[in-house]
């Protein structure tokens, strides 16, 4: 605890109220209410009733929720996979010359491109793109799945970069002098110890996969609706309550995952 | 095949600076060669360009017979142990031994007989399931030799390998090390470090670094004894360096006329080298007149520096009742046979 005294630290603890339950608790809380209850016209809600999460299972509902699982887990892995790839291309020819320093900079910017980019005009740049032969894509779940890939992969990109610039090359040279060929050297030693930075990655594009909405309103085929869209279009038609329901099980799934993803997290740290 | 370690007139440039310049040196089957130098002397460099680390501008690397200068570092079948370690963190002692073995697809059989060898060798079997950093400095540092001999390379790299360790861990592990050395005859070890007691302890030769040169290479005796350069004679055992004037009739110092014998020195401006430990107080043969400028009491030693004719000159003097006293009168005298006549350098910065 940095702050000693007593009363410092009532100060303290009273600040962070102050300022995390109206902006963070309170929303939450008040989407939680919402998702149990009939009819909110007073102060509070009335209710309480668990209708909407039967109807939150099943049916279209619960196969939105896969659709979002699938596109999230799928993105996630395509993205990580490219990321580190790229992480690791982009080290070596940072380590290449000022040409190689040079074509590292062009190609850490290109990853970074798609958080630049508001991701409306990622998703219209992948439906301008792939609506025409030879990549039709428009109208089938993939294109859905390339747009979250590509928003996804710049996170991906940059923070197994971060992790790979720390990495100290004392372990590859030991390695290598022991006579370790590089592919050894990655499988053994740089993705092992890369293995917590890539964990948190995955985290990281779940998530942020997970909770997409703006570029796949302009893609989704009507036989791929992620539930972040359906909670969209039922509030939008007034189902308030059944929307609340959907997204604290959008929030809860999403954690879930992520807590999954933490464990293995805290198995594979070794330091 | 043969083993050893040969620098060919090995340079090393980074970015248009020479740290390695036109290196010529030999480390013999079995033998132990120390690189001695200050920080910065290129050391590192050296060894870096044996195990594959660093490309030599110029010059060839050979390890046996075979000339490795363009081969990368994993077809070069040599050990290294580095300052750090290095040890991989997410593997217990056990797999890091075991690592060059698999890299180098060693029959599965033979495997872990061959680390338990190693970790025998090191005293270190009993910590085989821990991982790295559930080991001391001095346990990782045995790891990271087994992890090294496990290869049964035919050329050891150390550089550095006890700085991190204190002092008493230093000297236990520098005896391993010989011991090591004598269990192992045929594996020639060039072994880094600027700490000359290391270096006097364990090496078979010496080979003194500076300003990323070569400049002395002998026996321990031969450097302490008899070393050729100024830098020799200072960097090792700290010698005392002074200006001295050769002539026909003899040798002299500041005016006065020394016994010593002048060898086949050129009569001119020479530097006469005297070990600190052998410059004695009290009247004797070659008595110096000086004043104590300053006292350090070493323990079981006392080291004076007296100034004498502009010059301070160092003595370590044993068994002191008394610890002299700053600025009195004292006479200092050497035998002949102790001091050694050396050609003048450029560089005076005593
Ligand atoms: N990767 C590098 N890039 C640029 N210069 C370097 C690099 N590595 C070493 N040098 C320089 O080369 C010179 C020799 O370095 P080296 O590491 O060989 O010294 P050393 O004798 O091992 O010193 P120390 O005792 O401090 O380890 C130093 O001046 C250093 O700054
Ligand atoms: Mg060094």
């Amino acid at each position: 605890m940095l702050v000693h005294s007593r009363t410092g630290r009532w100060t303290a603890w009273a600040g962070f109220a102050v300022l995390f339950v109206p902006l963070f608790a309170l929303p939450f809380l008040v989407i939680v209410a919402a998702s149990f209850s009939t009819n909110w016209s007073g102060a509070f809600p009335s209710g309480p009733t668990t209708a909407h999460y039967a109807a939150a299972v099943r049916g279209e509902s619960l196969q939105a929720l896969t659709t979002s699982l699938v596109t999230a887990v799928t993105a996630s892995l395509i993205a990580l996979t490219a990321g580190t790839w790229a992480a690791l291309a982009g080290a070596a020819l940072g380590g290449g010359g000022p040409w190689g320093r040079r074509a590292k900079r062009v190609l850490d910017a290109l990853f970074m491109l798609p958080v630049a980019v508001p991701s409306v005009v990622v998703g219209l740049a992948v439906l301008v793109a792939y609506s025409q032969p030879p990549v039709l894509l428009n109208g089938t779940r993939w294109i859905v799945i390339l747009a979250h890939t590509v928003l996804v992969t710049a996170f991906a990109h940059q923070s197994v970069s971060a992790a790979v610039v720390r990495l100290d090359p004392m372990y590859e040279q030991a390695a290598a002098g022991l006579g370790a060929r590089p592919s050894y050297v990655l499988l053994r030693v740089k993705l092992p110890l890369l293995l917590p930075s890539l964990n948190a990655a995955a985290g990281l594009c779940f998530a942020l996969s997970m909770g997409e909405l703006s570029a796949t309103m302009m893609l989704y085929p009507p036989d791929w609706t992620p539930l972040p869209v359906l909670i969209f279009t039922r509030t939008d038609r007034g189902a308030l309550f059944t929307g609340s329901a959907l997204a604290v099980v959008l929030m809860a799934a999403t954690l879930l995952a992520l807590l999954a993803v933490s464990r293995i997290r805290t198995k594979a740290s070794y330091r | 095949m043969t083993s050893g370690i040969r620098f060919d007139a090995v340079s090393v440039a980074y970015g248009g600076t020479t740290v390695l310049d036109r290196l010529d040196l030999t480390v013999e089957p079995g033998e132990v060669i120390a690189l001695l130098g200050p920080s910065g002397s290129g050391k590192t460099t050296a060894l870096r360009a044996v195990a594959g680390f660093v490309r030599p501008v110029s010059g060839r690397v050979l390890i046996g017979d075979r000339d490795v200068t363009a081969l990368p570092p994993y077809r070069r079948g040599i050990g290294m142990v580095v300052q750090q370690y290095a040890l991989f963190p997410h593997l217990r002692v056990e797999a890091n031994v075991a690592f060059g073995l698999k890299a180098r697809k060693t029959p599965k059989d033979e495997i872990p007989g061959r680390v338990a060898e190693a970790l025998e060798m090191t005293g270190m079997a009993a910590y085989a399931h821990r991982y790295p950093r559930e080991l001391s400095g001095g346990q990782q540092q045995r790891v990271a030799i087994a992890r090294a001999l496990a290869i049964r390379p035919k050329v050891l790299l150390l550089d550095e390998p006890l700085s991190a360790l204190d002092a008493q861990l230093r000297s236990g592990m520098l005896a391993e090390l010989a011991r090591l050395h004598r269990e192992l005859p045929d594996v020639s070890i060039l072994y880094v470090t600027h700490d000359q007691v290391e270096a006097l302890t364990l090496a078979d030769r010496i080979a003194v670094m500076d300003k990323a040169r070569l400049q002395d290479c002998g026996t321990p005796q031969d450097l302490y004894r008899r070393p050729r350069t100024e830098f020799t004679a200072s960097f090792v055992g700290n010698a005392n360096l002074l200006p001295v004037t050769v002539t026909a009739d003899g040798v002299a110092f500041d005016g006065t006329e020394l016994n010593v014998a002048p060898g086949d020195a050129t009569p001119g401006a020479a530097t006469l080298c005297v070990r600190p430990h052998l410059v004695g107080l009290g009247e004797g043969p070659n008595a110096l007149r000086g004043r104590i400028v300053e006292v350090q009491w070493r323990g079981s030693t006392h080291r004076l520096y007296v100034e004498v004719g502009g010059h301070r000159v160092k003595a370590d003097v044993r068994e002191l009742r008394e610890t002299p006293l700053l600025g009195s009168e004292v006479t200092l005298h050497f035998a002949p046979e102790d001091a050694v006549l050396l050609a003048a350098g450029v560089n005076d910065d005593h």
